[in-house]
Formats: structure tokens, C-alpha cells, sequence
């Protein structure tokens, strides 16, 4: 083989650049792209695995199911409502951490520690700890907390909320703001650290206040790590799992449509919907994905300028 | 970049400056003390939980909580064995398996990949770039099914083996971002000393850039592993008895016998260990990981 490319030096060369490239995208072409593949095609059909011998051609009529069946709509209400929410108060959160975060103090490489402990718990075992350690309505952190402080007032058998049943779909939220918060500080914590020195001393010998760098400097130059944020928490949280099957199973209204398509492919047996549905799950991400690599690639571009 | 458009207050003019810097030094105390308070209530449901994993079951589910009960393994003890449950050791034991393998797997075929998109720079290198990050934007759902499919037709089910080929697609768009921004770093002009020695690709990759980038390639490998220590979809699908993963059988660990809350603290700590640890090493690389590349 060597000596054949050798002949025509040009494309030899064209080769031997491409080459090391090649394994990579073809075992992500191979492992990513082809089960895509083939979810869309059985979404075309109606597949239940119980009846194997019923398989058949069914056109659009999953993708009528997923938009017309109440539960697996209330499960994409579900998706956007848990998705949003986190994401916003996570990056609020997380602004406010950075913010903190930004000037020395002493022990601060210790907090910064502390604070992205969260993050680094397993996503399982932090679930089962909401569930379990902190939920939990009999000896839960939060009751036992709220008891021993109302007993501090003398207040016997305060109320004593069971939180998941309650409001599952704020404690499934409340879990999943409390591990992506130290992300979004994370990123935050980067982009300030990314202002120039300089402009914010001329800011503040120009008589700015705090308020008037934050508004004016601060802000502006977050506002690229603020979507970045904001994009990859979607996507990250669009897909989350862990946490909805772990803290209710999916019951109570917070089934999102990872939790549902894992349902009704793995219990239900429903094939061809559980497809259809994955497709939805896609396109949704290509919209939200089409912006987040719009974010990225002027990040990206900015980082080929100054190399 | 932002030009200045903070305007001038004419109100407050120039600041007193010996008195700005005292006051301003006390805020900074007050601050300082502010974020350590609001870190440990932020980190509290941890620490709670480390707490309660060193103490009896009697004293772990008491209202209101006990914050000075004496301390005990015991917890451990039954984790691991000594209570008849189900070992927690092939689980864990599979666990170490996927995700050290898919790591190497992912490092041998990313750090060609990423020398190719930084050093050499085959032509049209941010399309391929793109691609590799489109990957990690579909959604893990939309290709569980063929999955499943294929592995239940090809014998591949409860498969550890099946988990490190899928967690090494899972982080190689990851890894390639990431070691395509340190191996950027290399000065070319060290490999093509070698080239002119002449060293082959192989050689070039392991004696001059993977030392230079050592550090960087650490950071990936670190995250890779986490990725695949946490994953969840994947290992609850397609693994029984045999493949079973810490994850997985963490969240067996609650079902099958009842709760046990101390118990149930001692595995999240146990199974979370090495992830925290890993994390904790990989600090500054991890946000960079994360966020695939986009910041330094």
C-alpha cells in the first residue's frame, strides 16, 4: 500500500493528515449515528414487542400518538417546565456564588471546594439523598431542621410537609437546581475571572460604584458565559434521568420525556412510540443545540483569533 | 470586547482614598465570612449525609436530627458484606471496569484525532470539530432502543464489555474538543525535530506530544471517567446480574431491603468517592470539559 500512495505525493499527503482522524469519526458515526438512524425508522412503524407478529407500517401515526396521547404531552409540559426552571434559578444562583467567589478571601480555594461538592456527588446517590435523607416526611433533614427550630420557640408538632408527595415536581426541581448550581458557577466564575484589569480600574477611578461596573462591564462581558450556560444546562437537563427515576419514578406528574420514552420502550414494550417520541426529544435539542453551537463557535472563533 | 460605557457620577467625584481602602477592607471580611457561611449550608445536605453514614440506623432516623450521636462503621460494615445483602464488590468491581477501559479507549482514539485537528489541521478542521460536538447533543433516548435491540440480538445484554464500547462514544466528542485545545499548546517545532529523526506518527504521539501535554490529557481522562462512573440510562437498560454497575445497583441498595438510611448514606458516600476525588483533582479542567472546550 505505502509505496502505491507514494506515486501521487499529493493526495498521499491529503491522506496521511486525514488519517488519524479517520477511527475516531468513524466509530462515532458508527456507535451515534446509525441508532438514530434506526429509531427513525422504526417510529414509521407500530411495533409492539409483546405482539411481534403485528408489526407494520404505520406511517406518522406514533408521532399523531405522541402529540394527541394526554400523558406523554403532559410529559413534554413537564420536560420544558423542569428544564426551565432549573436552568434559571441555577444560573441566578450561580451568578450570585461567582459573585462571591470572584474577590480573595481567606480559604477560598476551600469554599470553591465546598460548593462544587454538589456537583460531584454521583447524580444517583444525590437523588436517593433528597429522596431519603432530606424528603423523607418521618426523619428527613428538612423536618427534623424545621422541628428542632420551631422547638426552639417553644412550638410543639410543627407542620410537617411531606415534600415529594406535596410538591414533586419542586422537589425533583429543588434536587437538580441544588447539583447544577456549581456548574453554572463554574463557568461563571471563569468568565469573570476574564474581564480585563485594566478597564475595571479605569471604570472605578472614572467614580463608577459596584453597581454601575456590574451593569456596564460585568454583565456585558458575561453575557456569552451566561448563554453558555443557559444552553448546556438544557441540554444537559432536557435529558436528565437520574433524578426523575430515582426521586418518584416518574409518578406525580414529573415524568419528563426521557423518563416516559425509557417507559414506554422498557415496560410498555411500545417500540415504534417510544421511537416516535425519541425523534420529538431530537428535534426539540436540534432547536435549542442550533443556538448552543452559535454560543460556542464565537467562543471558539475568539480562541483561533488569539492563538 | 465591551467598550467602556460606564459614565462618569459627577455626584461622588474622586474617592477619599485611605478611608475607601479601610472600609472596603472590612467588606471584603464581611464577604469572605459571607461566602463561607452560604457554602456550608449550600454543601450541608453532603455533610449531613457523611454524618448520618457513621451513624447506627437508631440513630440515623431520629426527628429531630441527631447531630452528636456516637460515631460507628457499622453502616460500612453491612455495605460491604457483613449484613447478607448483596455484595457491593462486582458492582463496584464493573464499574472500575467501564470506566477505566472506555477512558483508554477514548484516549487512543482521540489523541490522534485531536493531533490531527490541531497540529497537522486537515483541511475543513472546524466542520469536523462541529460534528464531533453535534454528537454529544443528541439525546442519549434516541438511540436506546437500537441499542437495546442490537444487544439483545447479538448477545451483547448484561455485556460490561457493551458498556465501555457505548461510554467510550459517550466521551469521545468530549475528549476531542478537549485535547484539541491542549495539544494546540505543543510547540510544533519539537515534533518536526522528530519528523526529521524520523519518528512515525505512533512515536511522535507517545514520546513528544503526550508528555508535553500530559497534564491535559490527565484532565480528559479524569473526566471521561466520571462521565462513565455516574451513567445511569445506559447501565439500568442493558445490564442484569452480571454487568451490573454501582449506579444501578445503588439504586437497588433502597429497594431491596427496606430503608435503611444509614446504610444508604455509607453507599452514596462509597459509590460517590472516587468521582469526588477525581473532581476535586480535575478542578479547572472540569468546567472546560463541561462546557465541551468553549471555556479556558
Amino acid at each position: 500500500m505505502p509505496r502505491k500512495t507514494r506515486k501521487v505525493p499529493g493526495r498521499a499527503r491529503v491522506w496521511a493528515t486525514r488519517a488519524p482522524l479517520l477511527p475516531a469519526l468513524i466509530f462515532l458515526i458508527a456507535v451515534t449515528q446509525l441508532p438514530f438512524v434506526a429509531t427513525l425508522v422504526v417510529s414509521f412503524f407500530d411495533w409492539n414487542s409483546l405482539a411481534p407478529d403485528k408489526r407494520s407500517f404505520s406511517a406518522l401515526s406514533n408521532y399523531g400518538e405522541v402529540f394527541s396521547d394526554p400523558s406523554l404531552r403532559d410529559s413534554v409540559l413537564t420536560t420544558v417546565l423542569l428544564t426551565a426552571s432549573v436552568v434559571i434559578v441555577s444560573v441566578v444562583l450561580g451568578l450570585l456564588l461567582a459573585l462571591l467567589l470572584d474577590r480573595k478571601f481567606l480559604g477560598r480555594g476551600f469554599v470553591r471546594t465546598l460548593l462544587i461538592t454538589p456537583f460531584l456527588l454521583v447524580p444517583v446517590s444525590a437523588a436517593l439523598m433528597w429522596k431519603h435523607v432530606l424528603y423523607n416526611p418521618e426523619y428527613g433533614l428538612l423536618n427534623g431542621g424545621w422541628a428542632w427550630f420551631t422547638g426552639l420557640f417553644g412550638v410543639d408538632g410543627a407542620a410537617q410537609p411531606d415534600w415529594i408527595s406535596d410538591m414533586p415536581l419542586t422537589a425533583v426541581a429543588a434536587a437538580l437546581v441544588w447539583q447544577w448550581t456549581p456548574f453554572m458557577m463554574l463557568i461563571l466564575l471563569a468568565g469573570l475571572q476574564s474581564r480585563s484589569a485594566e478597564q475595571m480600574e479605569a471604570a472605578r477611578l472614572d467614580g463608577a460604584n459596584a453597581w454601575q461596573m456590574f451593569c456596564y462591564l460585568t454583565l456585558p462581558h458575561l453575557r456569552r458565559y451566561l448563554e453558555l450556560g443557559v444552553l448546556l444546562g438544557s441540554i444537559y437537563i432536557v435529558q436528565n434521568f437520574d433524578a426523575v427515576f430515582t426521586i418518584t419514578a416518574g409518578g406525580l406528574g414529573t415524568a419528563n420525556l426521557p423518563y416516559t420514552i425509557y417507559q414506554t420502550f422498557y415496560q410498555a414494550h411500545e417500540y415504534g412510540l417510544a421511537s416516535a417520541a425519541g425523534v420529538v426529544v431530537v428535534i426539540g435539542t436540534i432547536v435549542v443545540a442550533t443556538f448552543a453551537l452559535r454560543v460556542v463557535s464565537s467562543l471558539f472563533r475568539e480562541e483561533a483569533g488569539r492563538a | 470586547m465591551t467598550t467602556l460605557t460606564a459614565p462618569r457620577n459627577p455626584a461622588t467625584g474622586r474617592r477619599h482614598h485611605a478611608g475607601a481602602t479601610r472600609r472596603g477592607r472590612r467588606r471584603s471580611t464581611a464577604l469572605g465570612l459571607l461566602a463561607w457561611a452560604v457554602a456550608v449550608i449550600f454543601c450541608a445536605p453532603a455533610l449531613w449525609m457523611l454524618l448520618t453514614s457513621f451513624h447506627s440506623e437508631a440513630d440515623a432516623a431520629t426527628n429531630p436530627p441527631s447531630l452528636g450521636a456516637p460515631l460507628t462503621l457499622d453502616a460500612y460494615r453491612v455495605f460491604f458484606g457483613a449484613g447478607g445483602g448483596a455484595s457491593p464488590w462486582p458492582p463496584l468491581i464493573n464499574s472500575v471496569t467501564a470506566s477505566v477501559f472506555s477512558t483508554l479507549f477514548v484516549l487512543v482514539l482521540a489523541l490522534p484525532a485531536a493531533y490531527a485537528l490541531s497540529i497537522r489541521r486537515v483541511e475543513k478542521w472546524t466542520d469536523v470539530m462541529f460534528f464531533f460536538l453535534s454528537t454529544k447533543m443528541l439525546p442519549v433516548v434516541a438511540g436506546l432502543l437500537p441499542v437495546y435491540l442490537f444487544a439483545k440480538n447479538t448477545g451483547m445484554l448484561d455485556n460490561i464489555w457493551f458498556l465501555v464500547i457505548l461510554y467510550t462514544s459517550m466521551n469521545l466528542p468530549i475528549a476531542v474538543w478537549m485535547m484539541q485545545s491542549f495539544l494546540a499548546d505543543v510547540p510544533v517545532s519539537i515534533i518536526e525535530a522528530a519528523q526529521v529523526d524520523g519518528a512515525r506518527l505512533p512515536t511522535v504521539l507517545a514520546r513528544v506530544v503526550a508528555p508535553v501535554a500530559a497534564p491535559g490529557i490527565a484532565a480528559t481522562s479524569l473526566i471521561c471517567f466520571i462521565f462513565s462512573w455516574n451513567e445511569l440510562l445506559f447501565a439500568r437498560v442493558l445490564t442484569g446480574v452480571t454487568a451490573q454497575t454501582a449506579p444501578v445497583f445503588l439504586t437497588s441498595v433502597v429497594t431491596s431491603q427496606g430503608l435503611f438510611l444509614a446504610q444508604l448514606c455509607a453507599a452514596s458516600v462509597v459509590v460517590s468517592l472516587p468521582v469526588l476525588a477525581a473532581g476535586f483533582a480535575a478542578q479547572d479542567k472540569l468546567v472546560q470539559g463541561l462546557s465541551l472546550g468553549a471555556v479556558k
